[in-house]
């Protein structure tokens, strides 16, 4: 059983007949997941790659049982879409859409703590590529032959360069548990710390890769997590040291505004608690390559 | 999305919070007729630019006459200027603001951000006003008062009384300042703003509580929900090319150096910039021209990163995976054969449909240089800029 998705996810796509969710549920589909529902208000009874199309979450959950959701909801009604998929009992939800109003996002996370914690949809993204078990199933918009099977547990706020690690990894010839992206924005629905408890507690994950980048606190509050709860070894890379200061480096999250925030202190910070940091994104897959070598 | 200091004090102003009375002005002649009309008999003129640090660089200045206000103003207008905020290029000076002097008791900061570790709206505040918010906390970190907003009832009363208290405010003067804290938090709340600063919140010798300055950005991300905003979009006061990334929805920032990138997604934006850093390069820009790179962005993508007369080589790093490599090829090669560029051109693909993406690059019969890794393109990339990339001929893109 790998975190938050598996096989037997039961996987609805909000936003379902637009150009991109098309394209992308063809291609989940393709991969294994168990898509088993759309919903688009006004389209219910259609269908979508063989999908049927429903008007609500409530509707979908009713018809399909479906557990998990992916959201391609164009930004102005985004925020919606997740908290109607909060509301509708689904458990895990990744949002792909980028660009939802930060303070949109913080009514989200308000609202997502109405539920008791055993009841609470777990939240990844906005603005991510999504989350991927390799060989079991698909929730996003990742090229899924870029991943292995395996045991390192990968968590990143960037889709490209999340890749860009899953590639540099199969060239080596190791797997991946589950990959995890946060997204790239200010305000999203699980952190860096949330992601590395659940890879903690993961059999199947035996080593952890963490791609941050600049901007926001969570890199550093995930080392002080893992310098107090983790046992597996961390590999970091964090992306940015070129990056000026006070500029938006595209991802609304990235940009260096307090002490902490730059890619030089992450990984200063990172390292201080253990983390074994990758010097350059080329060396990513050579780092954890080394670091797996030195814990067998 | 950066206002001026005008535009957000009349903004605070219609919740409630108290500014001095002002007037813009776009030339010296009218700074002097405005001064005039304030009447009084000193004032404060203040060159609005979207930076901070006005003062120390030369952009606020206090005058007796309305003969003082026209010098200052002309030594003003046209200019650029420079503080640390606005880098060495500086900030073109187009308005001023002139302002009635008041007669300051105290001096406050007052800060509104949304703060990343609560996911909530966070008031800062802090008796040394003045000093600017990284001096404080440097310095005075112990006169710093924090208050998180609950985003389901908003900012309560008592929130405002403790913030009060804890400044020292005289307790007369506790529903003034309760008033203008609520009224930035609701300028904040309703024009998803992402901050507001007020720095120095002043407490005149006449018992006023005063926003003296005032700084507002807001959510690019919402302004497609406030129209009011978007129109105070001043353009003089971004960096041309950074504004005509922005028009044709790129993602663009403009650094110092020659090797020009273009990259989707902005996380492998930033690795590829560190990339080129490490291999001995320097990159010119940060372009992420998104997850669908259609030749069409493509192409947009290489005339942006082309204008800037600094770039002597071209790094392109598309790792497809919400697109197709053959797709991504087929842009590259259309750009490079309209566009006639003259300078080295690297291209990495990697992802899907990557062979036909390689074969695509290969067949157009141009000069691409073309890397299979990451650190083989910036490797490629600088020697291709330093021009002795030992392949034989001297490879140039037509």
């Amino acid at each position: 059983m790998s975190i938050l998705l598996d096989r037997d996810s039961r996987v609805i796509v909000q936003g379902i007949t637009g150009r991109m969710a098309r394209f992308h549920t063809k291609d989940m589909l393709q991969y294994g997941t168990n898509v088993v529902g759309g919903v688009v208000p006004g389209k219910g009874g259609e269908s979508v790659e063989g999908v049927p199309v429903f008007d609500t979450v409530k509707q979908a959950v009713e018809a399909t049982g479906a557990d998990a959701s992916l959201v391609f909801v164009p930004p102005p009604f985004a925020a919606d879409s997740i908290m109607e998929a909060a509301d509708g009992g689904i458990r895990y939800c990744v949002c792909i859409t980028d660009g939802i109003p930060a303070q949109d996002m913080i009514r989200v996370k308000r609202y997502m703590y109405r539920y008791p914690r055993d009841r609470r949809m777990v939240l990844t993204g906005p603005n991510c590529a999504g989350t991927i078990s390799p060989g079991k199933a698909l929730l996003g918009i990742m090229p899924g032959h870029i991943y292995l099977p395996g045991h390192v547990g990968i968590i990143g706020r960037s889709g490209t360069l999340g890749y860009e690690a899953a590639a540099q990894l199969k060239e080596h010839g190791i797997g991946v548990s589950t990959s995890v992206g946060i997204g790239g924005d200010p305000i999203n629905g699980s952190s860096f710390k949330d992601i590395l408890e659940r890879f903690e507690q993961d059999d199947e994950t035996h080593t952890i890769a963490m791609i941050g980048e600049i901007g926001g606190p969570q890199e550093a509050e995930a080392a002080e997590y893992i310098r107090d709860h983790v046992t597996k070894p961390v590999v970091a890379y964090v992306a940015g040291m070129t990056a000026p200061k006070g500029r938006t480096m595209g991802h609304a999250g990235a940009i260096i505004s307090a002490f902490g925030e730059s890619a030089s202190e992450k990984v200063e910070i990172l390292s201080a608690v253990g983390v074994t940091v990758a010097e350059n994104p080329a060396v990513i897959g050579d780092t954890i390559a080394q670091v797996m070598k030195e814990a067998a | 999305m950066d206002i001026h200091e005008y535009q957000a004090k009349e903004i605070l102003s219609n919740f409630g919070v108290e500014v001095p009375t002002g007037a813009l002005a776009y030339s010296p002649e009218q700074a002097a007729y405005r001064a005039r009309e304030l009447g009084g008999d000193s004032w404060i003129v203040k060159a609005q630019v979207h930076a901070g640090g006005r003062g120390k660089a030369g952009g606020v200045k206090l005058c007796h006459s309305q003969d003082a206000i026209y010098e200052a103003c002309d030594a003003m207008f046209g200019r650029k200027l420079v503080t640390h905020q606005t880098g060495p290029e500086g900030k073109g000076i187009y308005r001023v603001y002139v302002e009635s002097t008041v007669q300051i008791d105290r001096e406050i900061y007052l800060g509104f951000v949304l703060d990343r570790s609560s996911q909530r709206v966070m008031i800062v505040a802090s008796s040394e006003g003045g000093m600017e918010i990284e001096e404080i906390s440097a310095e005075r970190p112990d006169s710093i008062v924090r208050s998180t907003v609950e985003p389901a009832v908003g900012l309560q009363e008592f929130q405002a009384r403790e913030i009060a208290f804890s400044l020292g405010i005289d307790p007369a003067l506790i529903p003034n300042m309760a008033r203008t804290l609520h009224g930035c938090y609701r300028a904040f709340r309703d024009f998803d703003a992402t901050m507001v600063e007020i720095n120095p919140l002043v407490i005149t010798g006449d018992n006023r509580v005063l926003a003296l300055d005032a700084k507002m950005s807001f959510d690019d991300n919402a302004l497609f929900r406030h129209p009011q905003i978007s129109e105070l979009r001043d353009k003089s006061q971004e960096d041309p090319r950074e504004s005509r990334a922005a028009d044709r929805g790129l993602s663009y920032v403009g650094l110092d150096g020659n090797i020009g990138c273009i990259v989707n997604g902005a996380g492998l934006a930033m690795a590829t910039m560190d990339t080129i850093k490490l291999a001995g390069g320097e990159p010119a820009n940060f372009l992420d021209i998104g997850g669908g790179a259609s030749p069409e962005r493509v192409a947009k993508a290489f005339r942006l990163v082309l204008s800037d007369s600094n770039v002597q080589a071209v790094l392109v790093n598309i790792f497809a995976g919400i697109n197709r490599c053959d797709w991504v090829a087929e842009g590259v090669v259309h750009a490079l054969k309209e566009l006639q560029i003259d300078i080295p051109v690297v291209v990495r693909l990697a992802g899907t449909n990557v062979e036909e993406g390689q074969k695509i690059l290969a067949k157009s019969g141009l000069p691409i240089i073309r890397a299979t890794t990451l650190m083989e393109a910036a490797e490629r990339a600088v020697a291709a800029w330093q021009n002795d990339l030992t392949q034989g001929t001297k490879i140039r893109a037509v």
